[in-house]
Protein backbone atom coordinates (compact mmCIF):
# COMPACT_ATOMS: atom_id res chain seq x y z
CA UNK A 1 0.00 0.00 0.00
CA UNK A 2 1.40 3.25 -1.18
CA UNK A 3 1.47 6.48 1.94
CA UNK A 4 -1.34 8.10 1.66
CA UNK A 5 0.26 11.53 1.97
CA UNK A 6 3.03 11.16 -0.41
CA UNK A 7 1.66 8.44 -2.77
CA UNK A 8 5.32 7.43 -3.73
CA UNK A 9 6.55 5.47 -1.04
CA UNK A 10 5.37 2.26 0.09
CA UNK A 11 3.90 2.83 3.89
CA UNK A 12 5.16 1.36 6.47
CA UNK A 13 3.50 3.46 9.53
CA UNK A 14 -0.30 2.30 10.08
CA UNK A 15 -2.15 4.36 12.56
CA UNK A 16 -5.96 2.99 13.79
CA UNK A 17 -7.74 5.25 15.99
CA UNK A 18 -11.25 4.18 17.10
CA UNK A 19 -13.90 7.22 17.77
CA UNK A 20 -17.28 6.46 18.32
CA UNK A 21 -17.43 3.38 16.54
CA UNK A 22 -15.83 4.94 13.75
CA UNK A 23 -12.22 2.98 12.83
CA UNK A 24 -9.92 6.22 11.45
CA UNK A 25 -7.04 4.95 9.76
CA UNK A 26 -3.67 6.18 8.51
CA UNK A 27 -1.03 4.51 6.24
CA UNK A 28 2.06 6.56 5.46
CA UNK A 29 5.49 6.15 4.59
CA UNK A 30 8.36 6.72 7.62
CA UNK A 31 9.05 10.38 6.28
CA UNK A 32 6.04 11.25 5.74
CA UNK A 33 4.81 10.25 9.35
CA UNK A 34 7.59 11.76 11.16
CA UNK A 35 6.25 14.94 9.06
CA UNK A 36 3.19 14.47 11.04
CA UNK A 37 4.86 14.06 13.83
CA UNK A 38 4.29 10.45 14.71
CA UNK A 39 7.63 9.50 16.17
CA UNK A 40 6.93 7.46 19.24
CA UNK A 41 3.70 6.36 20.86
CA UNK A 42 4.22 9.33 23.26
CA UNK A 43 3.56 11.88 20.70
CA UNK A 44 0.12 13.49 20.48
CA UNK A 45 -3.03 11.77 19.17
CA UNK A 46 -3.09 11.65 15.53
CA UNK A 47 -6.93 12.02 15.45
CA UNK A 48 -7.97 14.68 17.37
CA UNK A 49 -11.56 14.52 18.80
CA UNK A 50 -11.51 18.20 18.02
CA UNK A 51 -11.79 18.02 14.37
CA UNK A 52 -14.90 15.25 14.90
CA UNK A 53 -16.51 18.16 16.85
CA UNK A 54 -15.90 20.88 14.10
CA UNK A 55 -17.80 18.24 11.85
CA UNK A 56 -20.36 17.84 14.10
CA UNK A 57 -21.12 21.28 14.36
CA UNK A 58 -22.80 21.49 10.88
CA UNK A 59 -25.55 19.16 11.77
CA UNK A 60 -26.63 20.98 15.11
CA UNK A 61 -26.81 24.21 13.38
CA UNK A 62 -28.43 22.65 10.63
CA UNK A 63 -31.02 21.36 13.51
CA UNK A 64 -31.91 24.25 15.45
CA UNK A 65 -32.57 26.23 12.27
CA UNK A 66 -34.73 24.10 11.02
CA UNK A 67 -36.76 23.72 14.58
CA UNK A 68 -37.04 27.02 13.50
CA UNK A 69 -36.79 30.79 13.83
CA UNK A 70 -37.38 32.93 11.32
CA UNK A 71 -35.03 35.53 13.69
CA UNK A 72 -32.10 33.10 13.13
CA UNK A 73 -30.23 35.29 10.29
CA UNK A 74 -29.27 37.45 13.50
CA UNK A 75 -25.97 36.38 14.67
CA UNK A 76 -26.02 35.36 18.40
CA UNK A 77 -23.01 35.85 20.14
CA UNK A 78 -21.62 34.68 23.64
CA UNK A 79 -22.42 37.89 25.71
CA UNK A 80 -19.16 37.84 27.79
CA UNK A 81 -16.59 37.25 24.62
CA UNK A 82 -18.42 37.50 21.61
CA UNK A 83 -18.31 34.47 20.09
CA UNK A 84 -20.54 33.09 17.15
CA UNK A 85 -21.99 29.92 17.27
CA UNK A 86 -20.24 30.01 13.93
CA UNK A 87 -17.18 30.90 15.14
CA UNK A 88 -17.07 28.03 17.12
CA UNK A 89 -17.88 25.69 14.01
CA UNK A 90 -14.72 26.82 12.72
CA UNK A 91 -12.33 26.17 15.56
CA UNK A 92 -14.40 23.27 17.58
CA UNK A 93 -12.83 25.72 20.87
CA UNK A 94 -15.10 27.75 22.69
CA UNK A 95 -14.16 31.10 23.99
CA UNK A 96 -14.98 31.27 27.47
CA UNK A 97 -17.65 29.41 30.08
CA UNK A 98 -20.50 32.06 29.29
CA UNK A 99 -20.27 30.35 25.82
CA UNK A 100 -21.84 27.44 27.29
CA UNK A 101 -24.96 29.47 28.50
CA UNK A 102 -25.58 31.43 25.51
CA UNK A 103 -25.81 28.64 23.63
CA UNK A 104 -27.22 26.38 25.76
CA UNK A 105 -29.58 24.19 23.85
CA UNK A 106 -27.36 23.68 20.44
CA UNK A 107 -24.47 22.63 23.23
CA UNK A 108 -26.78 20.15 25.02
CA UNK A 109 -27.78 18.31 21.67
CA UNK A 110 -23.89 18.51 20.56
CA UNK A 111 -22.86 17.27 23.81
CA UNK A 112 -25.18 14.31 23.79
CA UNK A 113 -23.88 13.55 19.80
CA UNK A 114 -20.59 13.29 21.27
CA UNK A 115 -20.57 11.78 24.51
CA UNK A 116 -24.25 9.83 24.43
CA UNK A 117 -25.72 12.10 27.81
CA UNK A 118 -25.98 15.82 28.29
CA UNK A 119 -25.97 15.90 31.57
CA UNK A 120 -23.33 15.60 34.00
CA UNK A 121 -22.64 13.23 36.92
CA UNK A 122 -19.44 13.60 38.62
CA UNK A 123 -18.03 15.49 41.04
CA UNK A 124 -19.23 19.39 41.96
CA UNK A 125 -17.59 22.38 42.19
CA UNK A 126 -16.15 23.83 44.88
CA UNK A 127 -17.00 27.27 46.85
CA UNK A 128 -13.61 28.76 47.25
CA UNK A 129 -15.64 31.30 49.54
CA UNK A 130 -13.51 32.92 52.40
CA UNK A 131 -10.28 31.27 50.76
CA UNK A 132 -10.24 33.12 48.03
CA UNK A 133 -9.78 36.08 49.70
CA UNK A 134 -6.02 35.73 50.23
CA UNK A 135 -4.85 35.41 46.59
CA UNK A 136 -6.69 38.40 45.90
CA UNK A 137 -5.35 40.15 48.58
CA UNK A 138 -2.13 39.40 48.20
CA UNK A 139 -2.26 40.10 44.59
CA UNK A 140 -3.58 43.57 45.46
CA UNK A 141 -0.31 43.79 48.16
CA UNK A 142 1.76 42.64 45.78
CA UNK A 143 0.66 45.33 43.22
CA UNK A 144 0.75 48.38 46.12
CA UNK A 145 4.48 46.83 46.67
CA UNK A 146 5.55 46.93 43.67
CA UNK A 147 4.49 51.04 43.30
CA UNK A 148 6.07 51.38 47.02
CA UNK A 149 8.96 50.37 45.49
CA UNK A 150 9.06 51.91 42.58
CA UNK A 151 8.28 55.63 45.08
CA UNK A 152 11.36 54.22 47.04
CA UNK A 153 8.89 54.65 50.02
CA UNK A 154 11.01 51.60 51.68
CA UNK A 155 9.04 51.76 54.95
CA UNK A 156 5.81 51.22 53.34
CA UNK A 157 7.17 48.89 51.45
CA UNK A 158 8.10 46.69 54.71
CA UNK A 159 5.20 46.95 55.78
CA UNK A 160 3.67 45.92 53.28
CA UNK A 161 5.64 42.78 53.07
CA UNK A 162 4.61 42.08 56.44
CA UNK A 163 1.20 42.20 55.65
CA UNK A 164 1.26 39.64 53.13
CA UNK A 165 3.85 37.18 55.09
CA UNK A 166 0.92 37.42 57.78
CA UNK A 167 -1.75 36.08 55.07
CA UNK A 168 -3.13 33.30 56.17
CA UNK A 169 -2.66 30.24 53.68
CA UNK A 170 -5.13 27.49 52.46
CA UNK A 171 -5.58 24.32 54.23
CA UNK B 1 15.91 27.24 39.68
CA UNK B 2 13.72 26.09 37.08
CA UNK B 3 17.12 24.77 35.29
CA UNK B 4 18.08 22.82 38.60
CA UNK B 5 15.21 20.93 38.87
CA UNK B 6 15.51 19.75 35.02
CA UNK B 7 19.10 19.13 35.57
CA UNK B 8 18.20 16.94 38.41
CA UNK B 9 15.12 15.07 36.82
CA UNK B 10 18.02 14.28 33.56
CA UNK B 11 20.07 12.77 36.40
CA UNK B 12 17.06 10.33 37.41
CA UNK B 13 15.28 8.34 35.82
CA UNK B 14 11.16 9.60 35.78
CA UNK B 15 9.83 7.69 39.20
CA UNK B 16 6.20 6.53 37.53
CA UNK B 17 8.61 3.99 35.25
CA UNK B 18 10.07 2.49 37.99
CA UNK B 19 7.99 -0.62 37.32
CA UNK B 20 6.59 -1.65 40.80
CA UNK B 21 3.11 -0.74 40.27
CA UNK B 22 0.61 -3.89 39.64
CA UNK B 23 1.14 -5.72 36.57
CA UNK B 24 3.77 -3.51 35.66
CA UNK B 25 4.81 -6.46 33.29
CA UNK B 26 1.89 -5.34 30.99
CA UNK B 27 0.63 -1.64 32.03
CA UNK B 28 3.62 0.34 31.85
CA UNK B 29 2.10 3.68 33.11
CA UNK B 30 -1.45 4.96 34.57
CA UNK B 31 -2.57 8.82 34.13
CA UNK B 32 -5.33 10.33 35.11
CA UNK B 33 -5.99 14.27 33.65
CA UNK B 34 -8.28 16.97 34.92
CA UNK B 35 -9.37 20.29 32.36
CA UNK B 36 -10.62 23.56 34.18
CA UNK B 37 -10.96 26.73 33.50
CA UNK B 38 -11.25 29.28 35.96
CA UNK B 39 -14.48 31.36 36.04
CA UNK B 40 -15.01 35.00 34.73
CA UNK B 41 -11.77 34.92 31.90
CA UNK B 42 -11.82 33.74 28.59
CA UNK B 43 -10.54 29.81 27.75
CA UNK B 44 -6.94 30.20 26.64
CA UNK B 45 -7.49 29.79 23.02
CA UNK B 46 -9.09 32.91 22.69
CA UNK B 47 -7.43 34.74 25.47
CA UNK B 48 -4.85 38.30 24.85
CA UNK B 49 -1.21 37.97 26.60
CA UNK B 50 -1.79 40.33 29.23
CA UNK B 51 -4.86 37.80 30.15
CA UNK B 52 -3.13 34.80 30.13
CA UNK B 53 -0.17 35.92 32.25
CA UNK B 54 -2.68 37.23 34.48
CA UNK B 55 -4.11 33.73 35.07
CA UNK B 56 -0.41 32.50 35.32
CA UNK B 57 -0.01 35.13 38.23
CA UNK B 58 -3.16 33.63 40.02
CA UNK B 59 -2.16 30.01 39.84
CA UNK B 60 1.29 30.61 40.97
CA UNK B 61 0.05 32.35 44.13
CA UNK B 62 -2.65 30.00 44.57
CA UNK B 63 -0.79 26.72 44.27
CA UNK B 64 1.73 27.83 46.70
CA UNK B 65 -1.18 27.81 49.62
CA UNK B 66 -1.57 24.13 48.13
CA UNK B 67 0.19 21.34 50.79
CA UNK B 68 0.31 18.95 47.93
CA UNK B 69 1.92 21.65 45.66
CA UNK B 70 4.56 22.82 47.92
CA UNK B 71 7.80 20.68 46.27
CA UNK B 72 8.14 21.59 42.97
CA UNK B 73 8.83 24.03 40.29
CA UNK B 74 6.76 26.55 38.71
CA UNK B 75 7.92 27.48 35.01
CA UNK B 76 6.93 30.23 32.66
CA UNK B 77 7.76 30.39 29.19
CA UNK B 78 10.84 30.51 28.14
CA UNK B 79 12.50 29.54 31.16
CA UNK B 80 12.32 26.30 29.11
CA UNK B 81 14.22 26.11 25.86
CA UNK B 82 13.10 23.79 23.13
CA UNK B 83 15.31 20.73 23.96
CA UNK B 84 13.71 21.01 27.87
CA UNK B 85 10.39 20.72 26.19
CA UNK B 86 11.06 17.89 24.29
CA UNK B 87 12.63 16.56 27.53
CA UNK B 88 9.68 16.98 29.55
CA UNK B 89 7.36 15.82 26.66
CA UNK B 90 9.37 12.62 26.39
CA UNK B 91 9.17 12.30 29.97
CA UNK B 92 5.20 12.53 29.64
CA UNK B 93 5.05 15.60 31.89
CA UNK B 94 3.51 17.93 29.19
CA UNK B 95 2.21 16.88 25.93
CA UNK B 96 4.00 17.58 22.81
CA UNK B 97 2.54 20.52 21.60
CA UNK B 98 2.86 22.32 24.86
CA UNK B 99 4.77 25.77 25.12
CA UNK B 100 5.73 25.57 21.32
CA UNK B 101 3.45 28.04 20.00
CA UNK B 102 4.28 31.28 21.99
CA UNK B 103 4.43 32.56 25.38
CA UNK B 104 2.02 33.02 28.26
CA UNK B 105 2.12 29.36 29.36
CA UNK B 106 2.95 28.24 32.49
CA UNK B 107 3.94 24.58 34.26
CA UNK B 108 4.14 23.42 37.63
CA UNK B 109 5.88 20.10 38.21
CA UNK B 110 6.27 18.16 41.87
CA UNK B 111 9.15 17.13 42.73
CA UNK B 112 8.37 13.47 42.86
CA UNK B 113 7.34 14.28 38.66
CA UNK B 114 3.94 12.99 39.72
CA UNK B 115 1.80 15.43 39.67
CA UNK B 116 2.45 18.26 36.96
CA UNK B 117 0.09 21.32 35.89
CA UNK B 118 -0.26 22.52 32.17
CA UNK B 119 -1.42 26.33 32.42
CA UNK B 120 -2.88 27.93 29.56
CA UNK B 121 -2.46 24.91 27.43
CA UNK B 122 -6.13 24.21 25.92
CA UNK B 123 -7.49 25.12 29.32
CA UNK B 124 -6.04 27.21 31.74
CA UNK B 125 -5.54 24.26 34.04
CA UNK B 126 -4.47 20.92 32.60
CA UNK B 127 -4.01 18.61 35.71
CA UNK B 128 -1.92 15.54 35.35
CA UNK B 129 -1.24 12.65 37.60
CA UNK B 130 1.29 9.92 36.57
CA UNK B 131 1.84 7.14 38.08
CA UNK B 132 3.85 3.29 37.02
CA UNK B 133 1.95 -0.09 36.47
CA UNK B 134 -2.17 -0.46 36.81
CA UNK B 135 -2.93 2.40 39.66
CA UNK B 136 -5.58 4.49 38.59
CA UNK B 137 -7.34 4.58 41.86
CA UNK B 138 -4.58 6.15 43.27
CA UNK B 139 -3.89 8.55 40.42
CA UNK B 140 -7.69 10.00 40.87
CA UNK B 141 -7.24 9.61 44.60
CA UNK B 142 -4.40 12.32 44.84
CA UNK B 143 -5.74 14.73 41.31
CA UNK B 144 -9.06 14.65 43.10
CA UNK B 145 -7.42 16.08 46.49
CA UNK B 146 -5.27 18.65 44.69
CA UNK B 147 -8.22 19.58 42.17
CA UNK B 148 -10.53 20.43 45.47
CA UNK B 149 -7.48 22.41 46.68
CA UNK B 150 -7.44 24.51 43.68
CA UNK B 151 -10.95 24.75 43.90
CA UNK B 152 -11.23 25.92 47.35
CA UNK B 153 -8.59 29.07 46.13
CA UNK B 154 -10.34 29.55 42.40
CA UNK B 155 -13.58 29.57 41.36
CA UNK B 156 -13.71 27.35 38.50
CA UNK B 157 -16.31 27.78 35.34
CA UNK B 158 -18.59 24.86 36.34
CA UNK B 159 -22.25 24.53 34.86
CA UNK B 160 -25.08 22.47 36.85
CA UNK B 161 -25.84 20.96 33.92
CA UNK B 162 -22.71 20.37 31.56
CA UNK B 163 -20.21 20.22 35.05
CA UNK B 164 -16.58 21.28 34.23
CA UNK B 165 -17.14 24.12 31.36
CA UNK B 166 -13.88 23.12 29.05
CA UNK B 167 -12.45 25.27 25.43
CA UNK B 168 -13.64 21.59 23.52
CA UNK B 169 -17.12 20.15 24.37
CA UNK B 170 -15.17 16.77 23.83
CA UNK B 171 -13.42 17.42 27.60
CA UNK B 172 -17.24 19.01 29.16
CA UNK B 173 -18.27 17.32 32.37
CA UNK B 174 -15.76 15.63 34.51
CA UNK B 175 -12.89 16.82 32.07
CA UNK B 176 -11.12 13.46 33.15
CA UNK B 177 -9.05 11.35 30.51
CA UNK B 178 -7.86 8.48 32.32
CA UNK B 179 -5.40 6.42 30.44
CA UNK B 180 -2.88 3.43 30.62
CA UNK B 181 0.11 2.73 28.72
CA UNK B 182 -0.01 -0.54 27.65
CA UNK B 183 2.32 -3.49 26.19
CA UNK B 184 0.64 -5.81 23.94
CA UNK B 185 3.10 -7.92 22.00
CA UNK B 186 0.59 -11.15 22.53
CA UNK B 187 -2.01 -9.92 20.78
CA UNK B 188 -0.17 -8.31 18.05
CA UNK B 189 1.50 -11.60 17.02
CA UNK B 190 -1.05 -13.42 17.02
CA UNK B 191 -3.05 -11.21 15.22
CA UNK B 192 -5.70 -10.69 17.56
CA UNK B 193 -4.98 -6.91 18.36
CA UNK B 194 -7.67 -6.00 15.81
CA UNK B 195 -10.23 -7.72 17.49
CA UNK B 196 -10.01 -6.57 21.03
CA UNK B 197 -9.38 -2.87 20.15
CA UNK B 198 -13.28 -3.12 17.97
CA UNK B 199 -14.27 -4.90 20.99
CA UNK B 200 -12.70 -2.00 23.35
CA UNK B 201 -14.14 0.84 21.03
CA UNK B 202 -17.34 -0.40 21.69
CA UNK B 203 -17.61 0.27 25.04
CA UNK B 204 -16.57 3.84 25.00
CA UNK B 205 -12.68 3.80 24.96
CA UNK B 206 -10.46 4.56 22.47
CA UNK B 207 -6.75 2.83 21.61
CA UNK B 208 -4.36 4.85 19.96
CA UNK B 209 -1.94 2.62 18.78
CA UNK B 210 0.78 2.65 16.74
CA UNK B 211 1.56 -0.87 14.99
CA UNK B 212 2.28 -1.90 11.19
CA UNK B 213 0.36 -4.72 9.09
CA UNK B 214 1.19 -7.99 11.22
CA UNK B 215 4.34 -6.69 12.53
CA UNK B 216 5.39 -4.63 15.66
CA UNK B 217 6.56 -1.85 14.01
CA UNK B 218 6.36 0.87 17.23
CA UNK B 219 6.91 -1.17 19.87
CA UNK B 220 3.48 -2.91 20.61
CA UNK B 221 2.96 -0.28 22.90
CA UNK B 222 -1.17 1.14 23.31
CA UNK B 223 -2.57 3.61 24.89
CA UNK B 224 -6.16 2.89 26.36
CA UNK B 225 -8.21 6.28 27.56
CA UNK B 226 -11.83 6.83 28.05
CA UNK B 227 -13.27 8.30 24.92
CA UNK B 228 -16.22 10.87 26.41
CA UNK B 229 -16.31 12.95 30.01
CA UNK B 230 -19.97 13.87 30.48
CA UNK B 231 -22.76 11.29 31.54
CA UNK B 232 -20.87 9.40 33.97
CA UNK B 233 -19.00 9.72 37.20
CA UNK B 234 -15.31 9.86 37.46
CA UNK B 235 -15.38 6.53 39.31
CA UNK B 236 -17.35 4.75 37.06
CA UNK B 237 -14.76 5.83 34.36
CA UNK B 238 -12.11 4.91 35.86
CA UNK B 239 -13.92 1.43 37.15
CA UNK B 240 -14.82 0.82 33.83
CA UNK B 241 -11.55 1.16 31.90
CA UNK B 242 -9.76 -0.72 35.39
CA UNK B 243 -12.39 -3.78 34.39
CA UNK B 244 -11.76 -3.50 30.90
CA UNK B 245 -7.62 -3.47 31.35
CA UNK B 246 -7.79 -6.48 33.26
CA UNK B 247 -9.65 -8.54 30.68
CA UNK B 248 -6.92 -7.15 27.68
CA UNK B 249 -4.18 -8.25 30.01
CA UNK B 250 -5.93 -11.45 30.49
CA UNK B 251 -6.13 -11.92 26.65
CA UNK B 252 -2.47 -10.72 26.69
CA UNK B 253 -1.72 -13.51 28.80
CA UNK B 254 -3.64 -15.98 27.06
CA UNK B 255 -1.73 -15.05 23.63
CA UNK B 256 1.32 -15.27 24.97
CA UNK B 257 0.40 -18.61 26.29
CA UNK B 258 -0.63 -19.89 22.67
CA UNK B 259 2.82 -18.35 21.12
CA UNK B 260 4.94 -20.17 23.71
CA UNK B 261 2.85 -23.72 23.08
CA UNK B 262 2.73 -23.20 19.23
CA UNK B 263 6.03 -21.94 18.83
CA UNK B 264 8.10 -21.42 21.65
CA UNK B 265 11.94 -21.92 19.64
CA UNK B 266 10.18 -18.94 17.66
CA UNK B 267 9.96 -16.67 20.73
CA UNK B 268 12.90 -17.72 22.78
CA UNK B 269 14.80 -16.96 19.44
CA UNK B 270 13.31 -13.42 18.84
CA UNK B 271 13.67 -12.21 22.47
CA UNK B 272 17.44 -13.61 22.72
CA UNK B 273 18.43 -12.11 19.38
CA UNK B 274 16.80 -8.75 19.91
CA UNK B 275 19.08 -9.15 22.87
CA UNK B 276 22.20 -10.10 20.62
CA UNK B 277 21.57 -7.01 18.31
CA UNK B 278 20.93 -4.70 21.48
CA UNK B 279 24.22 -5.71 23.30
CA UNK B 280 26.58 -5.62 20.22
CA UNK B 281 24.83 -3.10 17.84
CA UNK B 282 26.96 0.01 17.07
CA UNK B 283 24.35 1.90 15.57
CA UNK B 284 20.35 1.88 16.32
CA UNK B 285 17.14 4.17 15.37
CA UNK B 286 14.92 4.98 17.42
CA UNK B 287 11.84 2.97 16.72
CA UNK B 288 14.34 -0.18 15.87
CA UNK B 289 15.36 0.43 19.98
CA UNK B 290 11.18 0.22 20.48
CA UNK B 291 10.33 -2.87 18.86
CA UNK B 292 13.69 -5.08 19.92
CA UNK B 293 12.99 -3.65 23.74
CA UNK B 294 9.31 -4.92 23.08
CA UNK B 295 11.12 -8.34 22.53
CA UNK B 296 12.75 -7.91 25.88
CA UNK B 297 9.79 -6.90 27.28
CA UNK B 298 7.73 -10.65 25.76
CA UNK B 299 10.77 -12.23 27.02
CA UNK B 300 10.41 -11.08 31.05
CA UNK B 301 7.24 -11.64 30.96
CA UNK B 302 7.89 -14.87 30.04
CA UNK B 303 10.89 -16.16 32.17
CA UNK B 304 12.82 -16.67 29.06
CA UNK B 305 15.62 -14.20 30.22
CA UNK B 306 16.80 -12.97 33.29
CA UNK B 307 19.66 -10.43 32.22
CA UNK B 308 17.69 -6.99 32.99
CA UNK B 309 14.22 -6.30 35.08
CA UNK B 310 11.29 -4.38 33.69
CA UNK B 311 12.69 -1.04 35.30
CA UNK B 312 16.05 -1.55 33.10
CA UNK B 313 13.38 -1.57 29.97
CA UNK B 314 11.04 0.98 31.04
CA UNK B 315 14.23 3.50 31.47
CA UNK B 316 15.79 2.65 27.81
CA UNK B 317 12.39 3.30 26.38
CA UNK B 318 12.51 6.46 28.03
CA UNK B 319 16.42 7.45 27.50
CA UNK B 320 17.04 6.36 24.54
CA UNK B 321 14.35 9.36 23.22
CA UNK B 322 16.35 12.44 21.19
CA UNK B 323 15.82 15.16 24.04
CA UNK B 324 17.03 12.65 27.07
CA UNK B 325 20.30 11.59 24.76
CA UNK B 326 21.28 14.97 23.82
CA UNK B 327 20.55 15.75 27.91
CA UNK B 328 22.69 12.72 28.58
CA UNK B 329 26.10 13.91 26.12
CA UNK B 330 25.27 17.76 27.01
CA UNK B 331 25.13 18.87 23.46
CA UNK B 332 22.94 18.80 20.94
CA UNK B 333 23.57 15.70 18.27
CA UNK B 334 22.18 15.07 14.63
CA UNK B 335 20.32 11.54 13.90
CA UNK B 336 23.04 9.70 12.80
CA UNK B 337 25.37 10.65 16.19
CA UNK B 338 22.37 10.03 18.27
CA UNK B 339 22.02 6.48 16.48
CA UNK B 340 25.20 5.61 17.76
CA UNK B 341 25.43 7.39 21.39
CA UNK B 342 21.91 5.53 21.63
CA UNK B 343 23.30 2.29 21.26
CA UNK B 344 26.86 3.22 23.04
CA UNK B 345 23.91 3.88 25.65
CA UNK B 346 21.83 0.63 25.61
CA UNK B 347 25.01 -1.56 25.71
CA UNK B 348 26.33 0.32 28.79
CA UNK B 349 22.77 0.16 30.85
CA UNK B 350 22.58 -3.60 29.80
CA UNK B 351 25.93 -4.65 30.77
CA UNK B 352 25.95 -2.69 34.15
CA UNK B 353 22.96 -4.65 35.32
CA UNK B 354 24.91 -7.94 34.30
CA UNK B 355 27.54 -7.06 37.06
CA UNK B 356 24.75 -5.80 39.34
Amino acid sequence: MLCQDCNQNESTVHLTQIINNKKLMLNLCKDCAEKRGFHSPFEHMPFPLAELVTGMVGTVKGSSASKGTKRAPKVRRCPACGMSFEDFGKTGRLGCGGCYDAFRNEMAELLRKVHGSPKHRGKGSMEPSELMKPVKEERRLRDELKKAVADEDFEKAANIRDQIRALPEAE
Amino acid sequence: MAKILLEEMAKKPAPWLSGNGPDSAVVLSSRIRLARNISDFPFPPSASSDIRERIIDLMQSAFSRIQNLKKGTFFRSGDIDNLHQMFLAERHLISPQFMIDGGGRGLFIDDKEKISIMLNEEDHIRLQVLSSGMSLHECWDLANKVDDEIGRILQFDYDEEFGFLTACPTNVGTGLRASLLIHLPGLVLTREIDNVINRISKVGLMVRGFYGEGTDVLGNLFQIANQTTLGRTEDEVIDSLTKISAQIIEYERGAQETLMKDAPEQIEDKVWRSYGILMHARVLTSNEVMNLLSALRLGLSLSLIDKFDFRTLNELLIITQPAHLQKYVGREMDTTERDMVRADLIRQRLADFKQA
